[in-house]
């Protein structure tokens, strides 16, 4: 929400393009998240609750760890715990730090009819600008990882900003700041791929985590949020991330071609009756045939 | 002559001025509810399907306004057409005549309209209007409730919330298509079409000419036997 000091590239429900684009470069920034060292102590979450000015609703116990089932508008980041068979039949623990993921391609952007209600700053940062959403819920259907989250009393959509009002003064997000095992690490794109890479060959080569991996996926043009993952091949164990995470074909076809075509055809019925009536006339009774006739 | 004028074989109503009563005042209401209903949701929704087209939610208050009576206006609408439907069922059955009638409509359009076999109270046209209105409805309902409540839908059935985006806008442009239609027709192509829906009366000469059937039906003339 400090639309004021950053640059921006890409403006949601906007006529042309978006204002300013180009005119500035920044460093794409990044969140990594490796999960191999996260012992699940929510200081993340009780981070981002204090500093963006939310209290702790209630929280769901269900025989786990689990806070609650998913996040919401008013929870943005949420540890997911999912229980792990190994191959030799021990369990694990495997720990996730959910939020938003800070899409390349954001499919929320994409989805949006409201101008300017979802910006993507020239620093990859997509945050929501609440005075411009309308709630529609659009970026609900746009996004392939569940993130938007509706507010039912102010009706508009909410989700982690990256702390971008941080993030714009020089500061880490405040999950990275409270995290006590050093599981999350802040700063560019490419210093945060190359740190994951480094942590997974690590892994592979020192630890034997044959699978070890970075997760940063390429179906969304790569994310601003990566992890580090045991087994890259199955992120679905993970809390149910997506292993080929894409804006939905349905999103792309309707904001793509179907609004071209619609576009036309629209105009094409306009014009074509326009056409028809210069052409043909109105229908009217011919008088001199009923002539006589009672009206 | 005294004579009793119905609309449709079960609704009898008096005829003081030489004129035929198309539309009883129930449908009349019923058509206006509708329209009102439509309008409200093809502005609204013109302004959330393109960017170029978003100051239109600047006339109905605003975008969140828009978003706000958008579904409530599409229940109004379903609601009215779920009334025009028990109205119009009986009268909508595509016939015998309506299948003649479509073969020839290439006359219709050119207003060669002695060249066309006669028709009931409704011409073919108008009965594929009504279908596809009645079935769009039903589709932007359907689609319409998945967009109001997304959030609810489980993640697991996630195709649902893409598919309800994508029908919702494919079935709306279908009614986008007949409306542009209907309007050209019953305001400007057809003269008396605009003041039958508003007043509910046709001229004797109006009904023979486009309802040959029906004016039948309901005059009992049966000139065109002899």
């Amino acid at each position: 929400m400090s639309q004021a000091t950053l640059a921006i590239r890409r403006i949601s429900g906007h006529a042309g393009a978006a204002p300013g684009k180009d005119v500035e470069r920044d460093e794409i920034v990044c969140k990594l998240i490796d999960t191999t060292t996260c012992i699940g102590c929510k200081a993340c979450e009780v981070a981002c609750l204090e500093w963006n000015g939310y209290t702790f609703t209630d929280t769901v116990f269900d025989n786990s760890y689990q806070t609650m089932p998913s996040t919401a508008w008013n929870y943005w980041n949420l540890i997911k715990f999912n229980e792990h068979e190994r191959e030799d039949g021990s369990i694990t623990l495997l720990m996730r730090k959910d939020q938003c993921m800070h899409c390349a391609d954001p499919g929320c952007l994409a989805a949006c009819p409201a101008d300017g209600a979802i910006v993507q700053y020239t620093n990859g940062i997509v945050d929501f600008q609440q005075q411009n959403c309308i709630g529609c819920g659009y970026c609900v259907s746009g996004c392939p990882f569940d993130i938007p989250k509706f507010n039912p009393t102010t009706k508009k959509m909410f989700k982690c900003t990256l702390c971008v009002d941080r993030v714009a003064e020089g500061l880490e997000p405040a999950c990275i700041k409270s995290c006590p095992t050093g599981c999350l690490h802040f700063g560019t794109k490419e210093d945060m791929k190359d740190l994951a890479e480094t942590r997974a060959k690590q892994l592979r080569e020192n630890y034997g985590i044959k699978d070890a991996g970075v997760y940063d996926p390429a179906g969304v043009d790569g994310t601003g949020v990566i992890y580090v993952l045991h087994d890259v091949n199955n992120p679905e164990a993970y809390g149910g991330l997506p292993k080929n995470p894409h804006v939905p074909w349905t999103v792309r076809i309707w904001k793509g071609p179907a609004k071209w075509i619609g576009n036309l055809a629209m105009l094409g019925g306009i014009l074509g009756v326009t056409l028809h009536y210069l052409r043909y006339g109105p229908k009217e009774i011919d008088a001199e045939k009923h002539e006589g006739e009672k009206p | 002559m005294s004579t009793t004028h119905v609309v449709s074989s079960d609704r009898a109503l008096d005829d003081k001025h030489g004129h035929i009563l198309r539309y009883t005042f129930s449908e009349r209401v019923h058509h206006w509810l509708g329209s009102l209903f439509y309008i409200y949701c093809l502005i609204t929704g013109l302004a959330f399907w393109s960017p170029y087209m978003y100051w239109l939610a600047a006339l109905v208050g605003g975008g969140p306004a828009a978003r706000f009576w958008h579904p409530w206006f599409g229940l109004g609408f379903t609601a009215s057409m779920i009334w025009m439907y028990l109205m119009w069922k009986r009268d909508m059955q595509i016939t015998e005549a309506d299948r003649r009638w479509s073969e020839s409509m290439e006359y219709y359009i050119k207003n060669d309209d002695e060249k066309l076999p006669p028709v009931g109270r409704f011409n073919y046209g108008q009965k594929l209007f009504f279908w596809l209105m009645f079935f769009g409805v039903l589709l932007l309902l359907i689609s319409g409730i998945g967009l109001w409540f997304v959030e609810d839908i489980p993640w697991s059935l996630r195709w649902l919330r893409y598919l309800s985006v994508f029908v919702h806008v494919v079935a709306a442009l279908a009614t986008i298509g007949g409306f542009i239609i209907h309007v050209y027709m019953g305001t400007a192509m057809v003269r008396g079409g605009f003041t039958s829906i508003i007043r509910g009366e046709v001229s004797r000469v109006w009904a023979k000419t486009h309802h040959r059937l029906w004016y039948e039906q309901v005059t009992g003339d049966r000139s065109r036997e002899k």
